[in-house]
């Protein structure tokens, strides 16, 4: 199914993609629609243009692919399903995502993988291929994050307080240096070739979606966080 | 051994002629107060680890015990009281922030205890509800502006989605993880069994209790646990939360040490792990942002089901609840400076927000003012603690309450305010399987069907007395209230007249 999406309002657009029985739909035309995919499962959604705020929020297992740049909150609680943005998206990606996949060509705003989660089955994975803006893994609790800072080679392509409040999961930051300023509850150390094999998979699967060589860029230092404790609050409260 | 620089808080006294020695308030007491002395053939306490929770006053079967403050006091002092000391040594001892539960316990006004009720006298007769019908039941959601009609000519009679309360009373949120199993049970069977709404608070919703969804809120709160698409259609409504009575402004936190098994599945994290609530949503900034939750929330379940957003009560509320009314919410749950919690960091709980009854008055009178009010209805909590307060409450303007606090008093709880340590030895705030099993969901139902059935009987003689028979005919009648003992400008706050006006 092909719907043009211009002049058509979000909850006319919303309407027509989750009433329809095809399980492939193309939006043509997107202009800032939001909400589109939310808890939608078992449909491929091809977007072309730019859809709005919230998309794929609450995912329940449908792909969405975007031709051009996503907005804030993609992904936002996402319970399993795959977002592929070809281009660049905003803040919040990835909000306490709980299982699937995000993988954005370039860029990605603030709080990138912000109370991300992961539970038996679930493992959510954020794969950004540019550079990311600040906190980015705040307050994370599970899944991998992994910024690959293509074309930004030479500078950190992550802004200042990542992991700020980790409690859970890991993120990779392809990078020469280490990111300054790390909170305390952060470990930050260089990847071995074990630590990389963790992300090879989804370092493979962003080079055939988006075209990179997979192999050269996990032949890159790669810096790895991690929380230095399970329990960053436990010693922090007295009863009273 | 470091000096101790405080005293126990309470004293166990135990009647020696009465004790047999059975040795049940050994078994029965989680933090280890009681202990039998085999030497010396007798039964002797630890007075330090006491809570006065009263369990082994209630269950010993010869009335053998009382626990009663320790009489031991500090040098009497009007600025520093012995609890400000203890709490100051407990601090320097530690480093800890202070860490309390339950409701704000301070000497601050309680305004429902200042306002008194109107009854008919001579004109406008009483209605007697066992002879005469009365109406409690309420609607929570948008009310249309005006009557349209179809095109046939018919009333359009399509409304925004609500929930339908047999009375307006509804359970406060509370998770499961700060409240035990059955406690969890007791509330969903008695909602369901009553007509009204429970609220599963921000831990999820365990599988077992997805029967209970018609009478259950599912909760969204920033750590976002166990939301997930089932969850979100299971609910008769989804509240959102951004701020609780006893804590504004901060989040939430329950310890890695309580996320065992069940829990961990119902807030689909691992076990073990702690779950923090960060304090803010972090996609929200603003009215517009909110808007954006909410919107995506009704788009996920197809604009099926009301949205709640619940705040804190806090001076700006009325302002912000403005901003609420317009973000698409259908119902706006506020909760009072004395509103419970499982665990709040002292100085929050006693010194953050402000009282609901000064809350409710001004956000109904705002909304009204900007002719907003049919937008959105109003709950309270935080604390409504007998039907006279629900009935002042709806004379306010509220549209409903919610109660937490004397739910959990059905179900044993004798409010010696340390569910944060996680030994109730009531069964309530525990998931020790051993104490979790104390508290009986088929009496913990059946104890909380018998409170609300009460209070709806309650509010209907009330409401008799006023001659008024229709619960909607009390919402924002603040001419069935008057005050007492109040200022002038409480009660310009209150919208009320003072007592013999």
């Amino acid at each position: 199914m092909v719907i043009d999406a211009n002049e058509v309002g979000y909850f006319d657009l919303n309407k027509v993609i989750v009433a329809s029985e095809d399980t492939d739909i193309t939006v043509k035309n997107a202009m800032g629609q939001r909400y589109i995919g939310c808890g939608v499962a078992g449909k491929t959604i091809t977007i072309e243009g730019t859809p709005g705020n919230a998309l794929g929020a609450y995912l329940d297992g449908s792909t969405i692919i975007v031709h051009g740049n996503a907005q804030d909150a993609i992904g936002d609680t996402m319970n399993n399903g795959e977002i592929v943005v070809h281009g660049s998206c905003g803040d919040t990606t990835g909000y306490a995502m709980r299982s699937g996949k995000i993988f954005v060509k370039e860029n990605a705003g603030y709080r990138v993988g912000i109370h991300m989660k992961e539970y038996q089955e679930y493992y959510p994975k954020i794969v950004i291929g540019g550079k990311v803006g600040d906190f980015l893994g705040e307050y994370q609790a599970g899944g991998i994050i992994v910024v690959l800072g293509i074309g930004y080679e030479g500078n950190v392509p992550v802004g200042s307080f990542v992991g700020t409040g980790m409690h859970g999961g890991c993120i990779f930051i392809r990078s020469e240096q280490a990111p300054q300023g790390l909170p305390v509850q952060v470990c930050c150390e260089e990847a071995t070739d074990a630590d990389k094999e963790k992300i090879r998979e989804y370092v493979e699967e962003f080079g055939k979606q988006f075209g990179y060589d997979s192999e050269k860029l996990l032949a890159d230092k790669f810096y790895k966080l991690t929380p230095n404790t399970a329990s960053p609050y436990k010693q922090l409260y007295t009863h009273n | 051994m470091a000096l101790n620089y405080f005293q126990p808080l309470f004293e166990v006294i135990r009647d020696k002629d009465r004790c047999i020695k059975c040795r049940a308030c050994e078994r029965q007491c989680a933090n280890e107060v009681h202990k039998y002395d085999g030497d010396l053939d007798k039964m002797v306490s630890d007075s330090h680890t006491c809570v006065d929770c009263q369990r082994c006053v209630c269950i010993c079967p010869t009335q053998a015990l009382k626990i009663v403050d320790n009489p031991n006091t500090f040098r009497n002092n009007s600025n520093w009281s012995q609890q400000i000391m203890t709490e100051v040594y407990k601090q320097a001892e530690t480093g800890g922030v202070l860490l309390s539960a339950m409701g704000n316990p301070k000497e601050y006004p309680v305004y429902w205890d200042k306002i008194l009720l109107n009854a008919s006298q001579v004109t406008n007769p009483p209605i007697d509800p066992l002879r005469e019908p009365m109406e409690s039941k309420v609607f929570l959601g948008k009310k249309p502006k005006n009557v349209t009609f179809n095109e046939d000519g018919s009333v359009n009679t399509k409304t925004s989605p609500t929930l339908e309360l047999s009375t307006p009373i509804m359970f406060s949120a509370m998770s499961y993880g700060s409240i035990s199993r059955n406690a969890h049970e007791s509330l969903a069977r008695a909602a369901t069994e009553l007509g009204i709404y429970y609220n599963t608070g921000e831990g999820g919703l365990h599988k077992d209790f997805y029967q209970y969804g018609p009478n259950t809120i599912v909760q969204v709160a920033s750590g976002r646990f166990g939301v997930f698409k089932d969850y979100l259609e299971t609910g008769a409504a989804i509240e959102i939360k951004m701020g609780q009575g006893a804590k504004p402004g901060i989040g939430g936190h329950l310890p890695g040490a309580k996320i065992l098994e069940d829990v961990s599945r119902t807030r689909m994290i691992p076990m073990g792990t702690d779950a923090i609530s960060p304090a803010p949503h972090h996609d929200i900034y603003s009215i517009e942002d909110l808007r954006q939750l909410v919107f995506s929330l009704k788009e996920a379940t197809e604009y099926k089901k009301p949205v709640i957003v619940k705040i804190a009560a806090v001076h700006n509320v009325a302002a912000i609840a403005s901003g609420i009314a317009r973000s698409g919410a259908d119902i706006i749950a506020i909760d009072g400076y004395r509103g419970g919690t499982g665990a709040a960091p002292t100085r929050i709980r006693d010194n953050v927000g402000i009282p609901i009854e000064l809350a409710l008055a001004s956000v109904d009178q705002r909304l009204r003012d900007e002719g907003i009010r049919n937008e959105v209805s109003i709950v309270v909590a935080g604390s409504i603690r007998s039907s006279s307060d629900v009935v002042k409450a709806i004379a306010l303007g509220a549209d409903a309450c919610y109660i937490g606090t004397a739910v959990l008093l059905s179900l044993g709880c004798h409010l010696c305010r340390s569910c944060q340590t996680g030994k109730c030895n009531w069964g309530i705030a525990t998931q020790r399987p051993d104490l979790v099993k104390r508290l009986n969901p088929e009496i913990g139902y059946k104890r909380l069907v018998n409170l609300v059935h009460a209070w709806d009987h309650e509010i209907k003689e009330m409401m008799g007395g006023m001659g008024i028979n229709s619960i909607e005919a009390l919402r924002g009648n603040r001419l069935m209230l008057r005050g007492i003992g109040l200022n002038e400008k409480e009660l310009e706050i209150l919208g009320i007249q003072h007592a013999g006006q």
